[in-house]
């Protein structure tokens, strides 16, 4: 399913919305989501998962190509975890 | 950096103020979006939402696995579990955002 999938379905349920409106919708959870994260904050979705920002440290890599030793600084990265009632339904339970 | 946790609540709020829907449809429609994602999921597909990230759903296999407490042996049974790949966009925000 891509987003555009998702906001068709929506909008099939709700014919009072423009899919104009949906698609506003749509955006601002996806938007709220990503901003959220970008302040350092977690996004706790009971029974769908959660959203929080892991650290990685700096590390040498390697350019691929010509295999030459790169610096890569610490940065935060966006991590999901799966909640349990997503989870259990994803395993028949 | 204080860290908050948002929840739904956060999120249809955020729709009420976007839209302009009611407080309680704004609700509905979150709730919407993430089970319309849920059912799809369930069904073994993939969800791949466009600047945000990809929900896909990968097979395990049975393994031997280990109590780390007590050290016996537990057999671990095949299982689905599901990964979130962000897109380089939420990559990149969410390290631009959070840069020291």
């Amino acid at each position: 399913m891509i987003r555009s999938e998702l906001i068709q379905k929506i909008a099939d349920e709700n014919p009072h919305l423009t899919q104009r409106h949906v698609e506003r919708i749509v955006h601002t959870v996806f938007e709220e989501i990503i901003e959220a994260l970008a302040r350092g904050d977690r996004v706790e979705l009971r029974g769908f998962g959660a959203f929080s920002v892991k650290a990685r440290d700096a590390r040498i890599g390697r350019n691929p190509r010509t295999g030459e030793s790169v610096e890569v600084e610490d940065k935060k990265i966006p991590f999901f975890k799966t909640g349990k009632a997503l989870r259990d339904r994803l395993n028949g339970r | 950096m204080s860290e908050k946790t948002l929840t739904r609540m956060d999120l249809s709020e955020a729709v009420f103020r976007e839209v302009g829907l009611s407080r309680n449809e704004s609700a509905q429609l979150v709730e919407s979006v993430l089970q319309h994602m849920s059912d799809a999921l369930g069904t073994g597909e993939t969800v791949k939402i466009s600047s945000f990230g990809t929900f896909s759903i990968r097979d395990k296999n049975a393994r031997m696995g280990r109590n780390p407490k007590t050290g016996d042996e537990v057999p671990i049974s095949p299982r689905r579990v599901l990964t979130f790949r962000p897109s380089h966009l939420m990559k990149d925000r969410v390290a631009a955002g959070n840069k020291a």
